[in-house]
């Protein structure tokens, strides 16, 4: 093209070639140069624009450099919660305490709900919003109830939307949060090790190494992760100040979040807050390890199923029936 | 020329050697410490004691009071004893409906099975109750009365799967306490009542809601 121009295109006495670079400039070539370079430098620009609204407020170089939580000794995790206490101070002028809670040796948590006496009332839900600093926006919660055909074990037609008076007698009602997998599909799809089974049995996520892939989310055969979309909006009042770093802490934006059995209550030989606020007592907690413990007395003398044990995730949460 | 081609080679080998060395070490070191960055090899360290904290049942009120429809003078109603009517008056051990009777008990809600009011009531003492073998009973063992019907019930509750608690589930930490039959049934009418459910979970945007019959056509 721009041969013929220069070359035929133009005819004698145009005074083209003359002026060679005068020519340089003026030709389709450049001016597509000309063009793509501009465009390359706005995307380029336009690319780096985050950087000029970075602030330490929204991350600072400790929280980027921050190692992963098992790679942390016992100074660099200290330094890490007193920030994230005063992240939380700054952010939503509440005043808590995070601690690192650990599992404890000879401990193994198992779950196991009465299917025959749950009504379907969701103030686990309720509880387990309150206690997990829950965005009040979605109205967030581990748990989702699930409102069951009678004589149908089919989660697809399970519906978690009523708001009849429960009971129903054509019903029954199914708790679903995180069956804490021996076999967790979500650990072996993480591309960066930010989720993984403690030795109680307890499946956490460092929300700080977490990049918000969603692989987990997905891979979860319960639906029982859930991504944090927008910051948590939590009043100051309502914020549960008793805190732990890899459970109820106030999740950043961007990171997923799962049911840890409120391992910052458990860790310490507590209820979880879903069983105490079970209005029927159709929960039953404890440690798998002890035969005396009332899980194992469930596990030893009820009919007692896993959800989707065709899948080999071997669940720690158990379902039964009354007889 | 010679001489500076073959320096050449070395250093280009030497490079090499070093770059393979680079990537073997950062390949070895990480997993000879793979002991060390495996999940929760870290436990606690909080020494926990063998002493047992205690579970405590929560015990029933220790007097039945009746509502006798009045009001005293700051607008309470007026309660009263079992005893201060039945003391005096014979028991009529056909009656098994309140509303068959002509003052008090008129509005109780009675459903519990094919049971009068003297199964449960000892017609010797009011304040106490009467077991099926006729011994009284304490209110506040009322425990002992409904489980000679609910024997699975009772069993259950022993080994801890019936009946709601708080407090701990690891008793060397800390105690816990239990409910008693009573605290979720009314004795009256002891089927758990129809509850509207709290808490409705709030529809992601985008997601519709379709009455459950329609979502899933096939």
């Amino acid at each position: 093209m721009e041969n013929q121009t220069t070359g035929e295109g133009c005819g004698k006495g145009c005074g083209c070639h003359q002026e060679p670079d005068d020519q340089g400039r003026s030709t389709r070539r450049n001016l597509l140069k000309g063009a793509a370079v501009t465009l390359g430098a706005a995307a380029f620009a336009k690319a780096l624009a985050p950087l000029a609204t970075w602030s330490r407020d929204n991350l600072s170089v400790d929280d980027f450099l921050q190692q992963h939580y098992r790679e942390l000794n016992k100074e660099q995790l200290a330094a890490v919660l007193k920030h994230l206490e005063e992240d939380a101070k700054k952010n939503y002028g509440a005043d808590v305490v995070i601690s690192d809670h650990r599992p404890q040796k000879g401990v193994k948590f198992g779950y196991a709900l009465n299917l025959s006496i749950c009504i379907g009332c969701r103030r686990c839900a309720e509880a387990c919003h309150h206690e997990n600093n829950h965005d009040r926006a979605t109205g967030n919660s581990y748990i989702r109830v699930l409102e069951m055909q009678k004589g149908s074990m089919d989660l697809e037609h399970g519906n978690a939307h009523y708001e009849h008076p429960v009971p129903h007698p054509d019903k029954f009602y199914m708790p679903v949060q995180c069956q804490q997998c021996d076999n967790p599909p979500c650990v072996h799809v993480c591309p960066v090790e930010a989720t993984w089974k403690e030795d109680d049995g307890i499946v956490v996520v460092d929300y700080n190494w977490c990049i918000g892939c969603r692989y987990c989310e997905a891979a979860c055969p319960y639906h029982a992760r859930r991504f944090n979309w927008t910051k948590p909006v939590v009043p100051k009042e309502e914020i549960n100040p008793n805190q732990s770093y890899l459970s109820n802490r106030i999740r950043p934006q961007g990171v997923m979040e799962k049911c840890t059995f409120c391992l910052h209550r458990t860790r310490e030989g507590k209820m979880p807050a879903c069983l105490e606020a079970c209005p029927t007592g159709a929960r039953v907690f404890g440690n798998l390890l002890d035969p005396d413990s009332e899980i194992r007395k469930v596990i030893d003398n009820k009919r007692v199923f896993v959800l989707k044990e065709e899948l080999g995730t071997k669940p720690s949460f158990f379902y039964f029936f009354d007889e | 020329m010679t001489a500076g081609s073959r320096l050449g080679r070395w250093m280009f080998f030497g490079v090499i050697a070093l770059i393979t060395l680079w990537f073997v070490a950062a390949l070895a070191l990480p997993w000879l410490q793979r002991e060390r960055s495996k999940p929760g090899r870290a436990f606690s360290e909080k020494v926990i004691g063998d002493a047992l904290h205690p579970v405590i049942i929560r015990t029933p009120e220790g007097m039945a009071l009746v509502d006798s429809g009045k009001k005293d003078a700051k607008g309470q109603a007026v309660m009263v004893a079992c005893a201060t009517c039945h003391d005096t008056r014979d028991p009529n051990y056909k009656i098994d409906q309140g509303e068959a009777l002509q003052e008090f008990h008129k509005g109780l809600n009675y459903q519990h099975g094919s049971l009068t009011c003297l199964s449960c009531h000892n017609a010797n003492d009011y304040n106490s109750l009467k077991k099926a073998d006729g011994q009284s009973l304490e209110f506040s063992q009322s425990m002992q009365l409904c489980s000679q019907c609910h024997g699975p019930q009772f069993r259950d509750y022993q080994n801890g799967s019936h009946g709601g608690m708080t407090g701990h589930w690891d008793l060397r930490q800390g105690s816990r306490e239990r409910n008693t039959c009573t605290d979720c049934h009314d004795p009256h009418h002891p089927k758990y009542p129809l509850v509207l459910p709290v808490f409705p979970p709030k529809p992601v945007i985008g997601e519709a809601i379709l009455p459950v019959d329609q979502s899933h056509p096939h």
